[in-house]
Formats: structure tokens, sequence, C-alpha cells
């Protein structure tokens, strides 16, 4: 792994130019700092897992100014420079650091022909299986192929044998043809997970990759292999066979599992989501994802997925909807349950609505196991948004007992709820059918949606954009991936005609509009608006929520408080 | 700016500038063509004669075994001008069909819309297992657009056998039954 | 018999338009045949009616003809949907189709077709009126049609018919002029002092016993020719419909048998005009240049001057369809220089010429 320890910089000579990288870089890396031109091929090498140089793909010419032994003065040719001591043979890449004065040939003959020659060698035994491989289109052996191979191959013999269609675990498919055995997938059990389950048997070119025996790759984080995999060996047995990579449009977006709120891709077409893969953050998830939050996507084809406004069960649109809504709140005796899968956007009209009905607020908190990774303790992706909007000063119960007592007392007459089963988090349903009329917003029908006076479906994380603020206080952007259900206007914009009805205050036309007034009246997002916020997220100021006590624990890149005042 | 030439030309002589000789010359002309042999082909009852490397509406074909040769890899699909290739990949269900079970996919279903087709042949090159020919066949009509979208039956009906030397499935199953490749 | 006399010309009228429609109809089918022809195709050789169209050997051969079309086109023109427009003025609009078709008819009541010899030996023409100012009547008359184009543009409302009428109506006008000075010297020719014909077309025919006119007169005759081919908006000339630029001209927004019947008025408008032209310069039913008529006395002689007619107006409205499938069309601009700066002033002077040559010849040689 490599881990840039210093802001130093070293000057290094790429293919007779000089560049200045950061100190500590591997030759693979530097090259990708200087830019996509000087590329160096590689598939074992992986900036998240240790070292391997199996694959031997990254040969690269290295060399060091030349110094006199005895003296220690640089030896100069004719022409006064110094003099380069190539080192005779090519050498790889990914386990060259690079050193002050360093010079680096990425194209020269020798490292072609050593690149031509590993791709020869990798493609002797690969199956021409490219037509139905759901790798084609992504396989790092396909593009270096294509630059590197011959075209056609001087291999007459028959190709190795080894089992295809193998089932590693419940959501992993391995074809051991296709493996170039370059053990990023051993690697990634072995140092990320912890959860040694996949290594190579037998020798030379019986080497296979197997699962040990009698267990399997089940671990929440098996589909990472699949990611890490650069050629098609390792499947996802939920995608296998779905679509082609190059018709999915990329949309970059949060995943909503936990606060940790893992930076995600959304690969979708015409509409309809295929895959959700990771996206490399180095703040919040390095390269990796779990399996669990790849799969919330299919929620959203769910036949509990409300589709239309409705009013005492009846559909109805939206303008009477929010008339009658309207109408429910200015009587008075409103309280509130909010979500924290609401966005910062939506918190922040909420709170704007809370203010102006002075209704009572509550929200819950949702808590789980975290397994000291990527799946953090409280279970919602921006409980910190309600904090940073002043919703809430303090962590939120599991049940809302304010709210359950207003509508006992009789003070709660209306009762907006934002997500949550009220049966669920601890509210008598009796209690409800007594004498409250409920607002529900939601995308799925529940206990609560079917009590409800009013529906008003609510789009998913994936069909709006938006904002969340993780565990670490990262203000992390969702883009709209898929368009949501017909008919169906976004929740800021349902939420501000609301809003715009309890006091006469301009709309907004867009998100970003939104976004100027949020920055104007909240002091911790203040200069924020929304184009600044880029795909690697905001860092919030966080030492006013210092004493408050989050349920995380420690996992990848998140320390409890009391641990880092520790360190 | 560039340097133009400007070209001589020669003033027209009393007589042209009447034109009637200019005229007369093209009555002559359109009066001879009146005598020569006709080109027409009259359609329904004659038909053209279809050159090799024609091409007609797309089809699917059959290996010589008769078994479908398309694996469903979306190629033709991607590469379609104007995006008349429907394609729903599937996995061959190995239990069904254990003959075929290593070649893992085909399509579920392969549609074509015909009225969107315009017959660039990108399809037939870019195919990888050499499974969708553009064909002889030109003429096509349906009383709907619906009927113009020509599913996987139809196309492989239309598309017929076309001799193949390669079966490079058979030949890949064969190694595999007989592990051939581990020396 | 008074009875007789007065249903007669009924009759006969009854029986021209019959003949002359029918010319009209097998003139498209003739332009249709003959384009294709000139184009190296086949042309319509479908349409097939029962019984006469099954016998055996011969329905093919009048199938492969195309002689079953026109009535394939008229019906097609009939039964096809009447739409009109939601635009349009009405009563225009229905109005301008008949008006256009109207003075292509009226015209050949005065046309003489043939000629017999009556009870006192004298010639007379096979004509429904035999007047005096018959080319007046003709120019007058033939010369409505164009307000048949012009409504049709206007009452459209619409803006392709409409430039197609303005069109029409300036080239009228243009072509007019020329038209008019050019059978000046002819008339002075026919009508020499002391005859007793006048403007009659039968005197202009009985005059060219001996010589053609086209040969005593050449430049009227191209004058007049160019002229006959612009007022009826036939190609070089179509710039009312001109498909190029102006979609259909003036019946754009006509279809269905409104259509057929502008179609109709054209094809009436080159029958008239060839047979103007033929009675003129080519010496109407007169059998050929420099020598006597070989039509005998009777019924026969009388059926043969005007078959002979016939085949010099066929004669002509094969050379209508000829140029027209052989010449490109003009350029607007190109059709009014041609009108006003070339025939004009060339029919002009072409009269003044022929006044003196006429004079001159009245003077020394009679």
């Amino acid at each position: 792994m490599i881990q840039i320890q210093t802001e130093e910089t070293v000057t290094i000579s790429v293919d007779g130019k000089s560049i200045n990288v950061p100190k500590g870089l591997n030759v693979i890396e530097a090259m990708n700092s200087v830019g996509k031109e000087k590329e160096v091929p590689h598939y074992c090498y992986h900036p998240k897992l240790s070292i391997a140089g199996n694959c031997r793909m990254c040969l690269v010419e290295i060399g060091t100014p030349m110094r006199n032994r005895e003296t220690g003065e640089a030896i100069l040719d004719e022409e006064g420079a110094p003099k380069i001591g190539w080192i005779p043979k090519p050498v790889i890449g990914c386990s060259t650091i690079i050193s002050e004065g360093m010079h680096v040939r990425t194209k020269s003959p020798t490292v072609l022909e050593s690149r031509n020659g590993v791709t020869e060698f990798l493609l002797i035994n690969h199956p021409l299986d490219c037509p139905i491989c759901d790798q084609a289109g992504e396989c790092r052996l396909q593009e270096f192929s294509a630059e590197h191979g011959r075209g056609y191959s001087r291999f007459i013999e028959d190709k190795n044998v080894k089992p295809k269609r193998t089932r590693l675990g419940p959501r992993v498919t391995l074809d051991d043809e296709r493996c170039i055995l370059c053990s990023r997938c051993i690697r990634f059990g072995q140092e990320i997970v912890k959860d040694d389950v996949l290594g190579f048997v037998d020798r030379g070119s019986y080497s296979t990759l197997t699962c040990f025996p009698g267990k399997e790759l089940s671990n929440n984080y098996s589909l990472n292999t699949v990611d890490i995999c650069p050629v098609g060996a390792l499947t996802s047995t939920d995608f296998r066979f779905k679509m082609r990579v190059w018709f999915l449009k990329r949309t970059h977006s949060v995943c909503t599992e936990s606060s940790v709120g893992s930076n995600t891709e959304i690969w979708s077409r015409e509409g309809k989501i295929y895959r959700i893969t990771p996206r490399r953050n180095d703040a919040v998830n390095d390269t990796w994802m779990t399996d669990s939050g790849r799969g919330l996507y299919k929620s959203i084809e769910s036949e509990d997925r409300l589709k239309a406004y409705t009013m005492d069960g009846l559909t109805t649109d939206i303008d009477s909807a929010i008339q009658s809504a309207r109408a429910l709140i200015d009587l008075g005796g409103v309280g509130v349950l909010g979500s924290a899968f609401s966005s910062v956007e939506e918190q922040f009209l909420l709170k704007n609505i809370v203010d102006h009905t002075k209704a009572q607020f509550e929200m819950v908190q949702h808590l789980g196991d975290g397994d000291g990774l990527l799946v953090s303790e409280d279970r919602t992706p921006n409980l910190r948004g309600a904090l940073v909007n002043e919703l809430l000063n303090t962590l939120p119960t599991k049940c809302p007992n304010l709210l359950i007592k207003g509508i006992e007392d009789g003070v709660i007459k209306t009762l907006l709820v934002f997500n949550e089963d009220l049966s669920e988090i601890g509210v008598p349903l009796e209690l409800l059918k007594k004498s409250v009329n409920i607002i529900y917003f939601g995308s799925l029908r529940n206990n609560t949606s079917d009590q409800a006076k009013i529906v008003f479906p609510t789009l998913s994380v994936f069909e709006k954009e938006g904002t969340f603020v993780n565990q670490n206080f990262i203000l992390q952007k969702f883009n709209k991936a898929v368009p949501g259900p017909a008919g169906l206007v976004s929740d800021i914009e349902v939420l501000n005609r609301l809003l715009l009805g309890a006091n006469d205050q301009p709309g907004f036309t867009h998100i970003a509009d939104l976004w100027t007034k949020i920055a104007e009246s909240n002091e911790l997002l203040k200069g924020i608006s929304w184009e600044k916020i880029t795909s690697e997220g905001l860092m919030l100021k966080q030492e006013k929520f210092g004493a408050l006590n989050f349920p995380e624990t420690k996992n990848l890149k998140y320390k409890p408080v009391a641990e880092l005042q520790a360190t | 700016m560039a340097k133009t030439k400007v070209m001589e030309r020669k003033p027209l002589t009393f007589s042209e500038k009447t034109f009637i000789p200019q005229i007369a010359s093209g009555l002559a002309t359109t009066f001879g063509n009146m005598f020569k042999k006709t080109v027409t082909l009259q359609y329904p009852e004659e038909r053209p004669v279809i050159p090799e490397n024609y091409r007609g509406i797309p089809t699917l074909v059959k290996d010589p075994k008769g078994r479908v040769k398309c694996v469903s890899c979306q190629l033709c699909e991607f590469v379609c001008p104007p995006k008349a290739i429907r394609i729903n990949p599937s996995e061959i269900d190995g239990e069904e069909d254990p003959e075929r079970a290593h070649i893992e996919k085909e399509p579920a279903t392969f549609d074509i819309n015909m009225l969107r087709c315009i017959y660039c042949g990108l399809c037939q090159e870019v195919c990888p297992e050499e499974a969708i020919f553009l064909q002889d066949d030109f003429s096509l009509s349906g009383y709907t657009r619906e009927e113009m979208v020509y599913g996987k039956d139809k196309l492989l009906e239309l598309g017929g056998t076309l001799p193949d030397r390669h079966f490079k499935w058979d030949k890949k199953k064969l190694a595999e039954e007989s592990n051939s490749g581990h020396h | 018999m008074d009875f007789l006399s007065y249903l007669l010309p009924f009759i006969y009228a009854l029986s021209m338009i019959g003949v002359f429609m029918t010319l009209c109809a097998y003139s498209v089918l003739a332009e249709r045949k003959i384009c294709s022809f000139i184009q190296g195709r086949v042309g319509p050789n479908r349409a097939r009616i029962p019984i006469i169209g099954q016998i055996p050997v011969l329905g093919n051969i009048l199938t492969r003809l195309g002689l079953f079309h026109p009535a394939a086109d008229g019906l097609k023109f009939l039964f096809k949907e009447e739409i009109t427009p939601g635009h349009v003025r009405l009563t225009y609009y229905y109005l301008a189709p008949i008006i256009a078709l109207a003075p292509a008819l009226t015209t050949m009541v005065v046309l003489p077709f043939g000629r017999y010899v009556d009870a006192s030996g004298a010639v007379q023409p096979l004509v429904l009126a035999n007047i005096d100012v018959g080319i007046l009547f003709i120019l007058a008359i033939s010369s409505l049609g164009v307000y048949g184009i012009v409504l049709a543009g206007w009452a459209s409302n619409s803006k392709y018919p409409f430039l197609g009428a303005i069109r029409s109506t300036a080239q009228m006008i243009s072509y007019e002029l020329a038209m008019g000075l050019s059978i000046l010297p002819v008339f002075l020719w026919a009508a020499a002092p002391g005859s007793d014909y006048g403007l009659s077309l039968f005197g202009v025919v009985q005059s060219q016993q001996g010589l053609w006119l086209i040969l005593w007169q050449p430049i009227s005759a191209l004058i007049f020719l160019v002229a006959i081919f612009a007022e009826t908006n036939r190609l070089p000339f179509d710039m009312a419909e001109s498909e190029t630029d102006l979609v259909g001209g003036f019946h754009t927004e006509y279809g269905a048998f409104k259509f057929g019947i502008f179609f109709v008025a054209e094809y009436a408008h080159i029958i008239m005009g060839s047979s103007l032209f033929v009675l003129l310069f080519l010496g109407g039913w007169n059998f050929l240049p420099g020598l006597a008529d070989p039509w005998p006395a009777g019924i026969i002689g009388i059926v043969m001057s005007a078959l002979w007619f016939l085949l010099k107006v066929c004669g002509m409205i094969f050379f209508f369809i000829w140029v027209r499938w052989s010449l490109p069309r003009f350029r607007y601009d190109q059709v009014m220089h041609l009108g006003w700066k070339i025939l004009l002033p060339l029919a002009i002077a072409n009269f003044v010429i022929y006044i003196f040559v006429i004079a001159l010849i009245d003077k020394f040689i009679n």
C-alpha cells in the first residue's frame, strides 16, 4: 500500500522531461500523477492493497545519475549533463519507489517489447470469451491487449481448461480460465476484510484460484473482489449477463446504508438501475463498498412503492394534496417526525416549516451493529445533517416520546411523518387512529402510510439530487441517476410549496437556488454553493458537536471523539 | 485570400444567343431516346439479380447444426447507428440444454425495428460470432409499427442456416471434455 | 323541323365536348407514355378493365398500351376524398377550377375543324358557330382562363398558390402582347382588302391552300408558338406550378376532382393552342403545302378533312409534350426578359416589316 508520509516532492525525469511528484510514490502512481499518456499498465497493483508484483505488466526502465564511487561526484557526459546509469533490465514499476533524480522510460522499445511479451503470455491461456464476458468493456486485459497485443495468436496448442461458472459465494461467480492470477482478490480478503477464504492451488499452468475447502466467499464485501478483478474471472452473480457496461450511464451518488456514506457510482440505462459500484474517496470509503449497500436500489422497483398522491386513500393531484395539507397545518397543533434519511435540503425546508408553524419536532435513531469497516452503528445517512440544520440539538432517541405524549394529550392534531413507520418505532397504532391526521412523506407503503390522511410519495435517493452529511461531517452530494415514477415532483419542491403557504417566501427553480438560501441562513454552511460541493465532498466544522456522544465506534475512516482525544 | 483565376468565357454567337439550335439538338436527343430499349424492370413479376454482399435486412443465422449462434454480446446493439436493435440477454439454462451450457449466454429477446434499420451493415461487421447477416431480403411490409419490429424467432426464420467452418464453441466443448489443454 | 333545328346544335355541341374531353384524357395518357419513352421507361401499363381487358390477345395489348389508364385516373379523381382546407375562401375556391376549364371549352365553339362543300358549291367550314371575329373571340375567351388560376391562388389563402397565381398573371400579360402582335401579320395576309373573311379563322385556312403560313411567316409562327407555350403554362414556362420552388403552385391546396379539373383544363388549353397553331400556320385541314387537297366530294371528304386536321393537332400535342420533356424550366426573370425584351420587340418589328412587305406585294404583284 502506498502511503504518502510527507508533503515533500522529488524531481524525476520521465522520458526526458523533468517533473515534480510527491515523495514516496511508486512509479505507477507517479506516472498517474503525470497524466494519462504516461500511464503504466498494470494488473496486480492496486492502490489500496499490498504490492505483490506478480503480473509483470508494469515493467519500465529505471536509471539514476551515475556517481564516482570514490569522490561521490556526479559523472558527466561529453555535453556536461549528468550521465545516467540505466538498470540493464526493465524493472516493475509498482514496487519501485521513486527517488530524487530518477529517470524513467515509459515508452522505450525495451519497455514496449516487455509489455508486448507479458501480454502475449497472459493471453496464451486466456479464453476468447469476450462476447459473453461481463467484464468486456471495463476489462484491463482487453484494454491493454488492444494496445500491446499482437492481434493474432502464435499459440497453436490447446488452451488450458479450468473450471468455469464456479459459485464462490452467494454473490460471486468465478471463471478460472479467465483468471490471470494477479491475486488482488486474495490480498483484499486478507488485508481489508480479514476474511481469508481465497487462494491459489497447484503450480505452473495448473495454478488455479479457489476457495479454501469448506469455506465460501460470503462476507459483506465479497463484491469488491469483482470490482478489483482486472479481468472477468470474478463476476457478480446478480449483474451476470444483465447488461453490457458500455450501455450504462454512470451517476455519482452516496450510499444510504449507514452514516459512513460510501461514495458510489450508479450504473443505469434508460431509467433502470443495473448495479451500484464504489467510487474512490480516500476520506470516506477508499475504493470499497458493502454488498448490502449495492442492493439498495432494488427497493425503487418494489411493489410497495408509492406512486401517486393520495388523500384518504384516493388518488388525487399534487395541487389539491398540498392545499389540503396546508389547510390541516394552518389549523395548528402540528407535530413533525423528521427523518435522518432526508437530504440536507429537505431538512432545511422542514426546519423552516417547523419554525413557521411552531410545530413540535422530533426524530428517531436507527441503530444497528457496525462491522468496523464501512457499516457504522448509525444506520441513517444524514443524522448529522439534522444537527447541522439545527433541527436537533441532541441525539435523538429510539422512540418519539414527546410526540406520543402530545397526541395522548390532544395537543397534536396533525402529524407530519417523514419516511418512518410509526408502528415500528413504538407508536401504538390505536393512538393514531384516535384523533390525529397523519400527513405521510415516504417512498414505500407501510402501516403509517395506510393510516395517513394525505400521502406525498417521495423520490428515492437515486431519483433526486441533494446532499448528505456523513459520520465525519463531510458534506457529500448525490445526483439524480434515473427519473422517478411518472407524475411525482421532487421532494424539495413539495416541501417548498408547503412552506410557501406557511409564509410567503419566494420560491426557487433549481437546487442551486435553494443552496444560496441555505448558505445565507446557516452558520456552518456559509459560503457553500451547490456547484462548490465537489464529488469528494466538503469537510464541515464539527467542533460544535464535540460534546455529543455519537453511536459510531471505530471503523475504516472514523474514530470516536474519545479515541481521537486519547491519541 | 486565395488567388482566384478568372476564366475567359467565349462570347456567344448569334445563333447560340437565340438558343434555337440548342433546343433543336435537345429535341433531337429526346426524340432519339424514344426509340431506345426501355430499362424498366417489371418489379413484382421480374426480380433483380441480388448481387453477393448485398445488404438487405439484418437476420440472425444458425450454424450448420441448427443452433442459434448469437450469444447476445450486444455489440450490434451498441454499434447500430439508428438504435434499431434491442437485445435482452439471458443465461442458457444448463439443465435444460446441456449441449450448449458452455456457451453460457444467449439472447432472451432480440428485436430489430425494421422501420429504424438503415441497412448499414455495421451489425454484421461487428458481430464476433458471425451470427447476424444482412441477407437478400429487401421488401418488407406490415400493417402496424409493432409488426415491423422483428423478434428473435422471425429473424432466425428469415436468416436460416449459413455455412460456418469455425465451430468455435464445439472445439471449446471438446477441449473441456478431453481436458487436452492440460499438457 | 323547327324542333330539330333547335336540337341539332345541342347534339353537335355535346358530341364535340365528348370528342374534346376524350382527347384531353388521352393527351394525359400521351404525356405519360411519351415521357416514359423519352426516359427509357415503359409508362402506364397496368390498368385493365373487365370484359375488354380480358379479351385474350387484344386485352393484353390494350393494357400494355395503357389505354385504360385515363378511365382509371378519372375514377380515382372522382372517388378520392374531397378535402377542403379550413383556411380557404370557399366560394372562390370552388369557382376557380370551373373558371379554369370553362374558357377552354368555350373557345372550341368557333374552332373550325373541317370543311364541306355546301349545296351552292361553296366551301364552308365545319364549325359550331362560324363567326367573323373568330380569332378575337378565342383570344378574348381563352385569356379568361388565367382568372381561374388567379382565383385558385388567392382563394387558397396560402403562400405558394398565391405566388403561383401572381406569376401566372404577370406571365399572361407579358405574352398576350407578343401573341397578339404576332398574329396580326397573319390576318393582314389572309384578310387582304377585298376578301370577305375578315378575322374569321376559316379565311386564314382558306388562304393557305397554296403554301402554309409557317413558310411565309416563320417569325410570326415562332413567336406565336412560344407565346402559346407560355399561355398554356407548359414547360418551359410553367412558372405557375413550378414544383421545385412552389410545391404545386396555384393548385397546391386542391385535391381530388377539383385538382382533376385543373389538370384537364391544362390539357384543354394545350389542345386549343395546338388547334389554333394548326389553323393559323399549318394550313388547317389543307393537305400538304403546294398540293391540292385530295379530299373526295361528299361525306368521305368531310370526314377525311376533319381527320387530317385532327392528325395535325395530335402532332402539335406531341410537340408540346416532347418539348416539355426536353427543356428545363426558365427562371422567372428569364421568362420576363424573354417576353418583354425579346418577343415583344421582335413581334413589333415583324409586324412592321410585314406591313411593308404586304403593301409592296399588293402594289406591285397584284
